[in-house]
C-alpha cells in the first residue's frame, strides 16, 4: 500500500503545483473522511480492530480526491468518501473483500448524483481560489464536440503532446486533480514497475488498446481524434496506472490481466466516443471489476509440467 | 558461464549460509541413540532386534516393513535398551528402537579404509548387484523426503531411464551441508555417480550446481574434464531449485507431467549428492547408510558447523557441541527455514533426510500478525508449479476437498515459496499441506476402494 502512496507523490505534488489551494483542500479531506469513515465503522459499526495502519483508506481517500475537480465542496466529498468505504468497501467486509473499486465506486457515485459540480473543471495555475476558481473544457469535452457536430476543427483547439504530458497549458489543463499531468502519473508507473508493486499487464494493455483503437477511428474518419491525444487526456493515465490495477479488484493471472487490460481499453474508448459522458474510464473499470471473480474462475496458470492437449 | 534454470516461478530468500566453509567435524558419539523406524517414504520398517540384544556399528536392527521401504542399521554399537515410541520431527509420538551406547565397535564387513574405489576395478557389478546392494544398504533420498533409492533405479516398465541427475544445487538458505561433501568428497560421489548410471543402464550423467557454488562447480568439472558422459551443469540461484521437478526442468528442459508422473517418466532419475555418497559406501565400502553429513545452524549459534554425524543421536547433542541454545525464544527445525519442520522437541534424532538443524531465534522465529488476503498475485508468479496458492489455501481452510483436489493441490512441492513472499503473512503453506495430506488420503482410499 505504501508503495503505491509513494508512486502517487509525484501527481501530488503537481496537483499542488497546478491546483494549489483547492488540490490542497480536496485531497486533504478526501484523505481525512475515507480514514475517519474506515476507522468509525470498523469501531461502531463492525465492531471490530479499526486497520487504519495497513495505509489502504489513505489510499483509497487519495485516489478518491485525484478523481475530483479541484473545486468541490467539502461536504460533497464527505459524501463520496462515506459511498466509498462504507457502501464499497466495508459492506463487504473492508480490505480484499471488497469487488469493486472503492475510490471510482465514489467518483461514479457523485458523478450521478451531483452531476454539475462533478463536471465543472478549474483549470490550472488558480493558485489561491478554491470554490471560486473559473472553469474550462478539458481535451476530452472537446473531443466530445468534435465527435458530436462533426466538425474536425474543434480538435484543432486540442492542446499538443507535450502539454498534454506536463499538463500546464491554460487551455486544455483543466480536468480533475490527479489527472492533469501524464508525466507525473508515468513517473508513478515507472517506479511501481521498477519496485515490483505492479506488474506491466494491466496498465500498459489499457494503454494499448486504446492507442490502438482510437487510432483505426481517428484513421478511418478525422473527428475522432488522434491516439497520442487520446492516451494522454482525461484519467486514462491515472486509471490504467493506478486505478486498474488495484491488487483487490484485478485478475490474478497475467493472462487474465491481459483480457482485464484490453477489455478496459476498449470500453474506455467505446464510451468515451458513444457514450453519453466523455469520460469513460471509471465506468470501463467498474464493469471489468465486475468480471474479475469471472476471469480469475476460467483463466488458469500454465502448470508445471501441463500436457497441451490435442 | 550459460546458467540454466527452471521456468516457472520461483523466489530469492537471503542465503545465510553460515558455515559454506566451517570444514566438517566428527561429532562424537551420543549416549543413547534413537531410531525412529519411520525415516523414509513408504511402509516403517520392522525391528528385527529386542531389548538386550547387543549391536555392532552396522548391526541391521530393522528389516524393510514391505516393497516401499528400508531397512535400517545401528550406527553405534551396545545394548538395545527398549522398543517403544518417541517423539520424532513430525511432533507425533511414533516407534523407535533406542540404543545405549558402549563403546564404538563395527561389524567386521565394512571397508573403513579410505582407499577410493572405482568402478574400472570392479567389473563384478552388475547392474543388479549394485541395486541389490543399495537396497540391502537402506540407502534413502538424502535430501529430505527420503524416497528408498533402489526403487527409483528399477522404473516402472512404462518409463525407460535416460540420464542420472545429481542434485547438488542445495537451495535452501542456511544448509551446507551437501555442499560440504562435495567439496570434501568429490571423488566418491563421482564414482557413486558412475555406480548409478550402471544401475540404471544409462550413459548419461549431470551434476547441478547453483551458481553460489563456485568452487564446488570448478572442483567437479575439473574432475570431469575428460569424461564425456559426465557434464556439470551450472545453475541461476533460485529457490526451489533443488526440487527435483525444477532440477530435471533446469537441467535438461522437460517438465514432469502432473502426478501421479515422476521424473523418470521423463528420463530422468535424480539423487542427492549424499545419496550418490551413501551408494558408494553401501556398494564399494559395505557400509550401511548410518552416518550422514548434517549442518547445525542459526545466526544466534554460537559456533555452527556441520558434521558428520551418526544417525540417532539427538540433535541436542549437536547444539550443544556448537555451543548451546542462543539466548532468547528460539524455534527449531528439522531442515532449513523453507521446508524445515519445526520441532517440538530437540530430543529429536537425525534421521537419514536430516540435512540441517536450523536455530531460528526471536524476531526470526515469530511469525507475523495474519493480514486479509488482498489478492496481489504475488503467490500466484512465485509458486514453481504454477498453481494458485491463495485459492488452494483458502479452499483448504474451508474444507472444500473436491474443489481443491480439482485445482491441482496433489502437484504443489511443499516448497513454501508462496508463504514467503505474501505480504499479509498469511499462512499459504500451512493449509495447502492441511487439504494436501487430506485429499492423498482420499485419492488412496478412492483407490484402495476400486480394487
Amino acid at each position: 500500500m505504501f508503495g503505491v502512496i509513494i508512486a502517487l507523490i509525484p501527481a501530488l505534488l503537481v496537483s499542488f503545483l497546478y491546483f494549489g489551494l483547492g488540490s490542497v483542500v480536496v485531497t486533504l479531506s478526501s484523505v481525512a473522511a475515507c480514514v475517519f469513515f474506515e476507522w468509525a465503522i470498523a469501531k461502531y459499526i463492525l465492531k471490530k480492530e479499526p486497520t487504519i495502519s495497513d495505509g489502504s483508506a489513505i489510499l483509497t481517500g487519495l485516489l478518491l480526491g485525484f478523481n475530483l475537480p479541484s473545486n468541490l465542496p467539502i461536504w460533497i466529498i464527505f459524501i463520496g468518501a462515506l459511498f466509498a468505504i462504507g457502501i464499497g468497501k466495508m459492506t463487504f467486509g473492508g480490505l480484499g473483500n471488497n469487488p469493486f473499486n472503492p475510490a471510482l465506486l465514489g467518483r461514479c457515485f457523485l458523478l450521478v448524483s451531483f452531476p454539475a459540480q462533478m463536471t465543472s473543471w478549474p483549470v490550472v495555475g488558480q493558485l489561491s481560489k478554491y470554490l471560486d476558481a473559473e472553469t474550462g473544457a478539458t481535451p476530452l469535452s472537446l473531443m466530445k464536440t468534435a465527435i458530436k457536430t462533426g466538425d474536425a476543427s474543434v480538435l484543432n483547439k486540442l492542446p499538443d503532446a507535450t502539454h498534454l504530458l506536463l499538463g500546464n497549458n491554460a487551455l486544455g489543463g483543466a480536468g480533475t486533480i490527479g489527472e492533469v499531468c501524464a508525466l507525473a502519473l508515468i513517473l508513478g508507473l515507472v517506479y511501481m514497475l521498477w519496485k515490483k508493486i505492479i506488474s506491466w499487464h494491466i496498465p500498459i494493455s489499457i494503454i494499448a488498446t486504446v492507442f490502438v483503437f482510437t487510432w483505426l477511428l481517428h484513421l478511418a474518419n478525422p473527428v475522432y481524434a488522434n491516439p497520442i491525444a487520446e492516451i494522454l487526456s482525461g484519467g486514462l493515465m491515472l486509471g490504467a496506472i493506478f486505478m486498474a490495477t488495484d491488487y483487490v479488484t484485478s485478475p490474478m493471472t497475467h493472462k487474465g490481466q491481459l483480457i482485464y487490460g484490453i477489455s478496459i481499453g476498449a470500453l474506455t474508448v467505446i464510451i468515451r466516443n458513444w457514450g453519453s459522458y466523455p469520460e469513460g474510464m471509471s465506468f470501463a473499470i467498474l464493469i471489468m471489476n465486475a468480471f474479475t471473480p469471472l476471469i480469475n474462475t476460467y483463466v488458469k496458470p500454465k502448470r508445471f509440467g501441463e500436457v497441451v492437449k490435442k | 558461464m550459460k546458467l540454466h534454470t527452471f521456468k516457472i516461478g520461483g523466489i530469492h530468500p537471503e542465503e545465510n549460509k553460515l558455515t559454506s566453509d566451517v570444514v566438517t567435524k566428527v561429532a562424537s558419539l551420543p549416549k543413547q541413540a534413537i531410531y525412529p523406524l519411520s525415516q523414509h517414504i513408504g511402509a516403517p520398517a520392522k525391528p528385527v532386534v529386542q531389548k538386550g540384544d547387543k549391536v555392532k556399528v552396522g548391526t541391521l536392527i530393522a528389516e524393510a516393513g514391505g516393497f516401499v521401504s528400508a531397512p535400517i542399521y545401528s550406527s553405534v554399537s551396545g545394548t538395545v535398551f527398549k522398543v517403544d515410541t518417541i517423539f520424532d520431527a513430525t511432533g507425533y509420538r511414533k516407534p523407535a528402537i533406542i540404543i545405549n551406547v558402549e563403546g564404538d565397535e563395527w561389524e567386521d564387513s565394512i571397508d573403513r579404509s579410505d582407499k577410493l574405489e572405482t568402478l574400472a576395478n570392479h567389473p563384478e557389478l552388475t547392474s543388479e548387484a549394485i541395486i541389490n546392494r543399495v537396497k540391502d544398504a537402506g540407502v534413502t533420498g538424502m535430501g529430505g523426503a527420503g524416497f528408498p533409492t533402489f526403487i527409483k533405479l528399477t522404473p516402472p516398465p512404462t518409463a525407460k531411464a535416460e540420464c542420472i541427475i545429481i542434485n547438488g544445487v542445495e537451495c535452501e538458505p542456511y544448509i551446507t551441508a551437501d555442499y560440504r561433501l562435495m567439496m570434501e568428497h568429490a571423488d566418491e560421489i563421482l564414482v557413486g555417480l558412475d555406480l548409478l548410471m550402471k544401475a540404471a543402464k544409462v550413459d548419461k550423467g549431470y551434476i547441478g550446481i547453483e551458481e553460489n557454488k563456485p568452487e564446488a562447480i570448478t572442483l567437479f568439472k575439473n574432475k570431469t574434464a575428460d569424461d564425456s558422459r559426465i557434464t556439470i551443469v551450472p545453475l541461476a540461484q533460485k529457490y526451489p531449485q533443488g526440487g527435483e521437478k525444477q532440477l530435471v526442468d533446469a537441467v535438461i528442459k522437460r517438465q514432469v507431467p502432473a502426478p501421479p508422473a515422476i521424473p523418470v517418466n521423463v528420463g530422468a532419475i535424480v539423487q542427492n549428492v549424499g545419496s550418490a555418497y551413501a551408494v558408494y559406501q553401501a556398494v564399494m565400502k559395505n557400509k550401511p547408510l548410518f552416518e550422514r553429513y548434517t549442518t547445525v545452524t542459526g545466526k544466534k549459534i554460537k559456533n555452527p558447523a556441520n558434521f558428520l554425524v551418526r544417525m540417532g543421536t539427538p540433535m541436542r547433542d549437536l547444539i550443544e557441541a556448537c555451543g548451546g541454545m542462543p539466548d532468547g525464544e528460539n524455534k527449531v527445525l528439522a531442515g532449513g527455514p523453507m521446508m524445515g519442520k519445526a520441532l517440538t522437541t530437540i530430543d529429536v534424532p537425525i534421521c537419514k533426510g536430516t540435512n540441517s538443524v536450523t536455530v531460528l531465534t526471536d524476531n526470526n522465529a515469530r511469525r507475523k500478525a495474519v493480514q486479509p488476503c488482498i489478492r496481489c498475485a504475488k503467490c500466484v508468479n512465485v509458486c514453481p508449479m504454477g498453481l494458485e496458492p491463495y485459492l488452494l489455501a483458502t479452499l483448504s481452510a474451508k474444507q472444500n476437498w473436491e474443489k481443491v483436489e480439482a485445482e491441482d493441490i496433489t502437484s504443489c512441492i511443499e516448497c513454501g515459496s508462496c508463504q514467503f513472499t505474501c505480504p499479509s503473512h498469511r499462512p499459504i503453506l500451512d493449509n495447502i499441506r492441511l487439504g494436501k495430506s487430506t485429499v492423498m488420503s482420499m485419492i488412496k482410499a478412492r483407490n484402495a476402494a476400486k480394487k
